[in-house]
């Protein structure tokens, strides 16, 4: 399976690569080595380390390994849950959209949120009941094991490829921007870290380290629009209207513009947000990390709260950065007679507005202190999917599919940590090797992947009766398939990347098609299954029925 | 919270069919699936949650609706600058957070005092 990934990858790097398209940030220069960011990041990564050390002395067993031993508290987890949504794209990319279109940001982060909701309503505390490591132990809990942990596993392993590409070369050209290192030594350094962390520490150090980072990255956020809304007398009117004033787009970045152009991909980007949130693996596999269903519940609620709390501050310093940037020439590259076009021509690109405001509001260290947190942001996404990635290989294919059941749990963590290895090489490999290459669809591919795979096969699995496991492998296999295909032949691939005059597929967001046809299939599949083993799958939905309701026989905490 | 008794204590789920729950042996799971505890709490709960899952669809698609068919309405402006728009997306994120703690208060209250009688009946 790992192979076959590998492949599939190798080929679509092979494919991009013989298409070269235009970069995706713009050319990126190198800036001057920043000592105070270096020194506060090697701040964080020394703390870290420690932390992964303590951890992998407490990691014995394979809960130990894959879920904290269940030991997380509802706080916690909210906070690593937020941080894995915090990352530096909404980070960075929220607030520089804010910069450039105003309201728009704010449709990003309304459907960046409100998938929260529903993973609560429907979802999370049924996968606590449920399951024990990964979301294929509840999808798989009475259909049949090999089938449902192969779909479930290639869901997995596509979204975190796709989440782990965008992310390393985010990462790449971040890194040169801020620390002024060069890119490949960037990509290499996230890429051991990302190693150590998950290899060595398990769930234990991957949510400590996101959760260090998600309490760094909100105070740090926290500052910044408050320093901004004191600057206009906490008076966001005040702030509006300076921004407004400076603007070039003048009043019309109050109102919503150009981002959204046609309804139908307006309500498809808003259902592979929303419900790509409740397919993401890496967010799944956090509700094995509690206790018990009422933890699985809280932490979906204050993370709900925190990442509402965070959006709402990206909005501000996107406000703070047009208000007080865009009058100041020194944040731009000047041209002659020192013009300069204020949404283009900012130094380091409009996903600096966060970095530069920092300067602006707190001085050079300040600017350290949000560009070691940008980089802190980076990894601790990062080893949250490489975790996922890892427990699919071991867990669900390695240990169910290949071995059939029949292995030591020693063995299965040790897999893991190789996989852990093996997917962090591949990824400083990609991460190299994309440098060039348009990356900005494959954070979009990866949710639509989520809800057009992921969700509609855990969904149907634990709310419908009927749902079999043929039913379940070719819906999953239709909805990955057709948000893959949909992507491929939409504009931001056929045309950026492979050259093509004109797109086949008119949207830039599949969910809105693929996500109902895997839903369509699961039900018409399921409903003309008549094999024994589907009166079987149908017959048991009884028993995890009661228990996805109840908890009862759900796995305790520990491993004993 | 009762543990895995009848789980893989280490590493694994046991394959499902076989004695996950004790599926098809157990005839506890066909008592307490028809027992008026479990119907209740599993009628109310479903209503419940699936009542707040269509409330945040309106609001979000509403307002995904209203970006893409009457932008000049959230372009009106509400108090000098700020614009209508503005303040529907801030409630979107408000009123997301506020149903999930809607949820979580009557999960915590009712849904598990019915939950806890049901174990207790079945003295689990």
């Amino acid at each position: 399976m790992n192979r076959l990934l590998l492949g599939l990858t190798l080929a679509a790097v092979a494919a991009s690569a013989a298409y070269a398209a235009g970069p995706d940030l713009g050319a990126v220069q190198q800036s001057a080595t920043n000592w105070p960011a270096i020194l506060m990041f090697l701040f964080f990564v020394l703390l870290t380390l420690g932390i992964t050390y303590k951890a992998a002395k407490g990691t014995k067993s394979a809960a130990d390994f894959y879920a904290a031993g269940g030991g997380i508290s509802a706080g916690t987890n909210s906070l690593a849950i937020a941080g894995d949504y915090m990352s530096a794209a909404s980070f960075l990319g929220i607030s520089g959209l804010v910069y450039t279109s105003g309201f728009d940001g704010l449709i990003y982060s309304t459907g960046f949120l409100v998938g929260w909701p529903i993973v609560l309503f429907l979802i999370a505390e049924r996968l606590r009941n449920l399951g024990k490591f990964t979301f294929a132990d509840v999808a798989s809990f009475r259909l049949d094991q090999t089938s449902i942990r192969i779909i479930s596993a290639v869901g997995t392993l596509v979204v975190v490829a796709f989440y782990l590409i965008a992310q390393m070369v985010g990462a790449g050209k971040l890194i040169q921007l801020l620390f002024g290192l060069p890119y490949l030594y960037a990509v290499i350094i996230v890429g051991v870290l990302m190693i150590v962390y998950v290899a060595f520490g398990g769930m234990k150090a991957t949510t400590w380290v996101q959760v260090i980072k998600a309490c760094l990255l909100l105070g740090g956020a926290t500052f910044m629009a408050g320093a901004v809304l004191l600057k206009y007398g906490f008076n966001p009117e005040v702030l509006f209207a300076s921004a407004v004033q400076v603007h070039p787009k003048g009043d019309a970045i109050m109102a919503p513009g150009g981002l959204v152009s046609n309804p139908v991909e307006a309500l498809s980007l808003g259902v592979g947000l929303m419900f790509g949130t409740a397919g993401l693996p890496h967010i799944l596999m956090r509700f094995f990390t509690v206790s018990d269903a009422q933890a699985a519940r809280k932490s979906v609620f204050y993370a709900t709260g925190l990442i509402g709390y965070f959006y709402i501050l990206t909005f501000i310093i996107g406000f703070g950065g047009i208000a007080l940037l865009m009058s100041d020439p020194s944040y731009f590259k000047l041209g002659p007679a020192g013009a300069f076009d204020k949404l283009k021509d900012m130094i380091g690109g409009t996903n600096m507005v966060a970095v530069n405001l920092a300067n602006a509001v707190g001085g050079p260290y300040f600017l350290g202190f949000i560009s070691a947190v940008a980089f802190a942001t980076i990894l601790a996404v990062v080893a949250g999917l490489t975790l996922a990635g890892a427990s699919a290989i071991s867990h669900d294919l390695y240990a169910q599919v290949i071995a059939r059941g029949r292995t030591t749990e020693k063995h299965e963590v040790n897999l893991s940590k190789f996989s852990a290895v093996v997917i962090g090489l591949v990824a400083i490999y990609l991460g190299y090797v994309f440098e060039n290459q348009n990356v900005a669809f494959m954070v979009g591919l990866a949710f639509a992947v989520a809800a057009s795979c992921n969700f509609p096969v855990l969904a149907m699995s634990i709310l419908w009766r009927g749902t079999t496991t043929w039913g379940a492998l070719t819906g999953g296999l239709v909805g990955l398939i057709s948000a893959v295909t949909m992507v491929v032949l939409s504009k931001a691939v056929w045309v950026t990347t492979f050259g093509h005059p004109a797109p086949l597929f008119p949207y830039d967001n599949p969910a809105l098609f693929s996500m109902p046809l895997a839903f369509a299939t699961i039900w018409v599949v399921s409903l003309m299954d008549k094999s024994r083993r589907a009166q079987r799958e149908r017959a048991a939905f009884e028993a995890q029925y009661v228990r996805s309701e109840t908890g009862i026989g759900a796995s305790g905490a520990h491993a004993h | 919270m009762s543990s895995g008794t009848t789980l893989g204590a280490r590493g694994r789920p046991a394959p499902p069919g076989t004695a996950t729950l004790g599926t098809d042996q157990d005839p506890q799971v066909a008592r307490i699936a028809r027992s008026p505890e479990f119907q209740q709490l599993v009628s109310e709960r479903t209503r419940f949650a699936w009542t707040l899952t269509v409330l945040m669809l309106i609001v979000y698609f509403g307002f995904i609706g209203l970006i893409a068919f009457d932008k000049s309405l959230l372009a009106v402006k509400v108090g000098g600058t700020a614009s209508l728009g503005l303040f529907v997306g801030v409630f979107v994120i408000l009123f997301a957070f506020l149903l999930t703690g809607i949820y979580v208060a009557r999960a915590n209250t009712r849904f598990d005092a019915l939950s806890d009688a049901l174990k207790r009946s079945f003295g689990r």
